[in-house]
């Protein structure tokens, strides 16, 4: 099981770093070259002050490069030069092969990144709409921001630098044994005790870490509902309310900090603790070592120097191999994402002729398991006709239009929707979705420009068609009204339109589309009746051939329609036109009569009553 | 919104902005003194441990005697150990100043907020001020606290490296001292290029974020629309710039840190011919050429550091800035300190004081106009509103139907004239005094996270379960809540977001219904709630405003009949005002926006 984890988090792992592995490569050859480079920096000391300085005798063979080493050693102010010449050399050339690494490896994370940043978003537009439902958007988001960081944090620093921390570590200890392997043990000794200790404690302290930084969600969440309260907070008076329970956030979270503070401390006081002795201990035993003359000067220094490009990367080793026990969560949760199968088109899907009747014919549906939504639902929406639907919240009838979108598929047992006798799942999708326009309650809108928002599937069109979809839609009047007009950025960044300027905008980006279906899904709601009745006057004009379905709540918007299917409960109420359902004893007849049949009388008496004060006056 | 008040870091150090953070600092002065104290030990103790090499290669290794040993090794542990505990002392009052500093601004900020007028949140967005009382205040602590201690180890050392070089042999020391502008100056020009392109880099991150946000909030309409192949080419367009930025402040990274390890091996290469012939020469011990390579290898990051923090200082001084600007905001409504002296504030009231309110409220020649905006929207406006009278507001959608509202409950005040509650000025009383007796629903009705129970509660803090529950029975919030799976223990959610619109508002009518106030408003409160469970609150609210002073807004004119004072708004203005009667025998706006409401949809019906 476990290792199956592992694998699949390699596999992902592998397909990020996908054709940009190459760069990965250079980057660590060119760092491994750095370390090595650096390493001779203590060697060149020890033989300045060995052999140059100091009094030992350099073995003199036949070979000639040896010769010219010698010969440099008896003019020693020339050798200093030379070797000083070599560390000045040796500097620059490991800084330009760290400059390459470095390079390299920016170019890969960041082509990396985008790669995975575009492959999530693109992944995530396409999967099913169900899939966005039951995840929550602040989540995926996440997800998406801070996942995708510690990801990227793991490949490219804390891989490369587990990589090299590595490599360090073996070269100084190549380097320390070789000098002298009594002191190297003395030294390395120390080392399990550091990866140790640093690994159990930040394994401690990351549950700690959690719940501090739950604290500060709390925190925040608390202030945030608080201003977006404004008006609330201070219609009750309950600003002490507020600010208590903000105290007492607020308390908890600096408190779990200076509590994490004491542990900290410890834990850095006691890692100091331990590099300071080991350093005694090896600053000791080394002149111990001298003194037997088991050893030089030179390589006294030159090991003191590996032994601190040692121990200091250890001790980062435990932070970074905790923090990287972390990079296994996020990666699962990215291919929680990424494993997730799209949307999809079935084998041997048609482009069909999108005008025909739609025909609904759904045994039952449901979300989940436990509640079916729709049951027995059995209609035709004939071509060219308008077709009204009539329910209360909950009642089912925005999932007929989802269903219908294919937002949802039905299972192929639960029934079916046809277009002119072809199953719209052997439709394509993208084409079954250009071809209905839908206009949603709560439209949603982007944040670019007016103009932008209405041609969005369509940047190609003219102003002029712009133009007309707006008037149309009751809207072009309010938009040249913004300063900066069509151009007007909607959003967070710009002008907040109302609830019934969106609807509208929402309306002219479908019309604009010209599609042969069109959906209105309670989408004149927030409009006035009297903007509500323009629209619809002016829309009938245009519809033309299209086969329109209106889903209301407001029989003044739908009663003009070629039927009206009554929705309760998920069921099939009533079905007929206007004058037919006003006719029976219903729910139509009973929302009619709240709705407009109470008015209609009350008007009546109030134009009676009037008309007699004026005829009295 | 956002651009408006916010500050790009300022360029060079400013000391006026820090001393406003004084009263904050002051509290903990000795706290951070003491923390100062503990990482100046450290500092001087890393500077002993290359002398400690030093005395242990010239009297030990170069005399081969081991005689004295014992105290050096004691020595050596004691500096350790001293080591070990300024380390603890240090982190610890560290992190006190640090998290005590934050809260005390966070507190500030926030005690603030709830302080200043409604006029400051229409002009400010959300995330603006969280950004205020979150992320700039925990900058600002987290620089003072870390940042000074920091540097005041980094310049301890660096001097200290320098004395003891000094004291060694000067000039050597003299020698390494050429390389510091070098690297000082190098730092800073890169840290000046890496900040910059680090907030480019910011700018577009929150652009990613921003792209995912719409891309998923969006997600049903992008598919409906069927434009996904567009979102992804847009958001392509932003990752591409996102790589650009990146790779350009790794790249400046990439050079900065090579050419400052550059430096400090010219420093090294001149200890090592300077030095050496100076060993050679019998001038200096080798053990003090060995402690010159530590501290020559050993300053170089410290300096570094003091740059780094430097420029890091420079930038929160535009969070300082930020965060003093929110403090100085003074409210626009706020009760003089006469008011307070009799009624408290808002977070200390002495209710005993209150009068008992009634509810008539009178508009005096009132004047009015938004801070934020240029016409008036109220000219010598009177209204009498005697208490228990119900008024309603009516208007098209944006014709400012709240504006009334936001002035009777003094939200806003007027800018010339008063509004008089039972007779006297309320300006002359505190806002809490009003706020306790106002009951308030929304149209989009705002829950806090927690229960049901705790919500409804909200209206009034002492009430009793039994109360709460009566309470939700009398606006039949019930039906809502023995839905939930945990009845009225079931928590609602961020801002209420697991319960629909409709049902957030029969929620907020059970908290506004608990206060049992004197004075009602009903702002567009029924229009999330479908027809006939409206039907049934109409007659619980006409029970319930019966007694009370009440302001109803509505587009739906169904709803206020009966109200006993109509007002009709246009283009922010009242235009007409009167009963319903009175004023469709006007047959003014009323008449045309009620009859159009009903009558053009008859007329077709019976066509």
């Amino acid at each position: 099981m476990k290792n199956k984890l592992t694998k699949n988090r390699i596999k992902t792992v592998k397909s990020f770093v996908n054709g940009v592995g190459w760069l990965f490569c250079i980057s660590i050859i060119c760092y491994l070259l750095t370390t090595v480079l650096r390493a001779l920096l203590p060697k060149v000391i020890a033989f300045c002050t060995d052999y140059i300085l100091g009094a030992k005798e350099f073995v003199s063979t036949n070979s000639s490069v040896l010769q010219t080493v010698q010969n440099l050693i008896n003019n020693p102010l020339q050798a200093l030069w030379w070797c000083a010449g070599a560390v000045i050399v040796i500097s620059v050339l490991a800084g330009v092969v760290t400059i390459f690494a470095r390079m390299s490896l920016a170019k890969g994370s960041e082509t990396m990144l985008k790669k995975i940043r575009d492959r999530l978003y693109g992944h995530i537009q396409r999967l099913p709409f169900d899939w966005h439902v039951k995840n929550s958007a602040g989540d995926i988001i996440q997800r998406c921001t801070s996942d995708v960081e510690v990801v990227r944090n793991f490949i490219c620093l804390q891989l490369l630098e587990v990589f090299r921390i590595l490599f360090t570590v073996a070269i100084s200890i190549a380097m320390m044994l070789y000098i002298n392997p009594t002191l190297s043990i003395v030294a390395i000794v120390f080392i399990p005790v550091v990866i140790g200790y640093s690994v159990v404690f930040y394994g401690r302290i990351s549950s700690k870490f959690l719940i501090a930084d739950e604290a500060e969600a709390e925190l925040s969440t608390c202030v945030q509902e608080n201003l977006n309260g404004v008006r609330v907070v201070r219609a009750f008076g309950r600003e002490k309310f507020e600010m208590d329970k903000f105290n007492e956030k607020n308390e908890t979270f600096a408190k779990m900090w200076i509590k994490l503070g004491y542990l900290l401390s410890k834990f850095w006081a006691i890692g100091d603790l331990i590099t300071g002795l080991q350093i005694m201990v090896v600053v000791v035993s080394g002149t111990y070592l001298i003194i037997d003359g088991s050893m030089t000067i030179g390589d006294f220094m030159a090991f003191v120097i590996y032994n601190s490009t040692l121990i200091w990367p250890i001790r980062s080793l435990g932070r970074i191999l905790s923090e990287m026990s972390k990079a296994g969560v996020s990666i699962d949760r990215l291919t929680y994402i990424l494993d997730e199968p799209i949307e999809s088109d079935t084998k041997g899907s048609e482009e069909i002729q999108m005008s025909q009747d739609i025909v609904f014919d759904i045994k039952e549906f449901a979300y989940d398991a436990n509640t079916p939504v729709l049951k027995n639902i059995k209609f035709t929406v004939e071509k060219g006709k308008t077709f009204a639907i009539l329910g209360g919240t909950g009642s089912g009838k925005s999932t007929l239009m989802y269903l219908l979108d294919r937002l949802y598929d039905i299972p192929t047992e639960c029934g079916k929707i046809t277009i002119g006798g072809v199953d719209i799942k052997n439709i394509p999708l993208k084409y079954l979705r250009e071809n209905i326009g839908v206009v949603l309650q709560e439209p949603f809108l982007f944040s670019r420009s007016i103009v932008d928002n209405i041609k969005i599937s369509l940047p190609d069109s003219s102003m002029e068609d712009i133009r007309k979809a707006t008037q149309i839609a009751c809207v072009d009047d309010a938009i040249t009204e913004f300063s900066n007009g069509y151009e007007t950025i909607v959003g967070e960044k710009g002008v907040t339109l109302s609830g019934g300027q969106k609807q509208r905008v929402a309306i002219s980006r479908m019309l604009l589309q010209k599609t042969p279906i069109k959906i209105f899904d309670d989408s004149l709601s927030a409009v006035d009746s009297n903007t509500d009745l323009q629209i619809r006057t002016a829309l009938q004009e245009q519809m033309g051939e299209s086969t329109v379905i209106l889903i209301s709540h407001r029989i003044s918007t739908l009663m003009h329609s070629d039927n009206i299917l009554v929705l309760e409960n998920g069921e099939m109420a009533q079905l007929g036109t206007h004058k037919e359902l006003v006719g029976q004893d219903g729910i139509y007849k009973s929302i009619y009569d709240i709705q407009i049949g109470n008015a209609q009388k009350e008007t009546a008496e109030k134009e009676a009553e009037i008309n007699g004060k004026q005829n009295r006056i | 919104m956002e651009n408006k008040t916010e500050f790009e870091a300022n360029k060079s150090f400013d000391f006026a902005i820090w001393k406003k953070l004084g009263i904050f600092m002051k509290p903990y002065k000795k706290q951070l003194a003491t923390s100062v104290l503990f990482i100046v030990i450290c500092s001087i103790v890393d500077i002993c441990y290359p002398l400690l090499q030093k005395y242990a290669i010239d009297n030990y290794i170069a005399n081969s005697t081991t005689d004295g040993m014992g105290m050096f090794v004691l020595l050596y542990l004691c500096l350790i150990i001293i080591q070990t505990v300024s380390v603890i002392i240090f982190v610890r009052c560290c992190m006190k100043v640090d998290m005590r500093l934050g809260r005390d601004l966070k507190k500030a900020s926030y005690f603030h907020l709830q302080k200043l007028s409604l006029s400051y949140y229409n002009t400010n967005s959300v995330g603006y001020m969280m950004a205020r009382v979150m992320s700039d205040t925990t900058k600002i602590s987290g620089m003072v606290a870390w940042g000074i201690n920091d540097v005041m180890w980094a310049l301890f050392y660096v001097a200290g490296s320098f004395l003891a070089m000094f004291f060694l042999n000067y000039k050597l020391a003299l020698l390494i001292l050429i390389i510091v502008p070098l690297i000082a100056g190098s730092t800073v020009y890169f840290q000046r290029k890496i900040l910059s392109a680090n907030r480019k880099v910011r700018h577009v991150n929150s652009q990613i974020t921003g792209d995912f946000n719409e891309g998923i909030g969006g997600a049903k309409t992008s598919k409906t629309l069927s434009i996904e192949t567009f979102n992804d080419e847009s958001f392509a367009v932003t990752t591409s710039k996102m790589k650009k930025h990146s790779y350009h402040a790794q790249v400046l990274n990439a050079f900065y840190i090579p050419i400052v390890s550059f430096c400090s091996s010219i420093a090294i290469a001149f200890v090592l011919v300077q030095g050496g012939v100076m060993v050679m020469s019998d001038l200096i011990l080798l053990g003090t050429l060995s402690a010159f390579f530590s501290y020559a290898i050993g300053i170089f990051e410290p300096i570094q550091q003091i740059a780094r923090i430097i420029a890091d200082i420079i930038s929160a001084q535009a969070n300082i800035e930020r965060v003093v600007n929110l403090l100085e905001e003074n409210p626009v409504v706020f009760d003089t300190d006469d008011i307070i002296e009799k009624y408290g504030d808002s977070f200390e009231p002495k209710t005993e004081n209150f009068e008992p309110i009634l509810g008539d409220i009178e508009f005096k020649n009132v004047w009015f106009k938004y801070p934020d905006g240029t016409d008036y929207i109220l000219e010598d406006f009177n209204l009498k509103i005697p208490a228990g009278t119900n008024v309603a507001i009516v208007g098209q959608t944006g014709a400012g139907k709240s504006t009334l509202v936001n002035l009777a409950c003094r939200f806003f005040e007027p800018t010339k004239g008063e509004v008089l509650i039972d007779g006297i000025d309320y300006k002359k009383r505190s806002q809490l005094w009003l706020h306790q007796n106002i009951g308030y629903v929304l149209q989009n009705p705002h829950l806090f996270s927690g229960s049901v129970m705790e919500n409804i509660r909200y209206g009034r803090l002492e009430a009793t379960d039994a109360e709460v529950i009566q309470a939700s029975k009398a606006v039949f919030a019930n039906t809502v809540v023995d839905k939930l799976k945990d009845g009225y223990n079931c928590d609602v959610g961020e801002g209420g977001d697991r319960l629909s619109t409709g049902e957030k508002q029969l929620i907020s009518f059970a908290r506004a219904v608990i206060r049992d106030p004197k004075i009602f408003v009903l702002d567009e409160a029924t229009s999330s709630i479908d027809t006939l469970t409206e039907q049934l609150i109409q007659e619980a609210i006409a029970h319930m405003l019966k007694g009370r002073t009440s302001f109803l807004i509505a587009h739906r004119l169904s709803t206020i009949r009966h109200a006993d004072i109509i007002l009709v708004v246009h283009d922010g203005k009242i235009i007409e005002r009167g009963t319903h009667d009175e004023l469709l025998f006007q047959k003014g706006e009323y008449y045309s926006l009620y009859t159009k409401q009903f009558m053009l949809e008859m007329q077709e019906d019976v066509i």
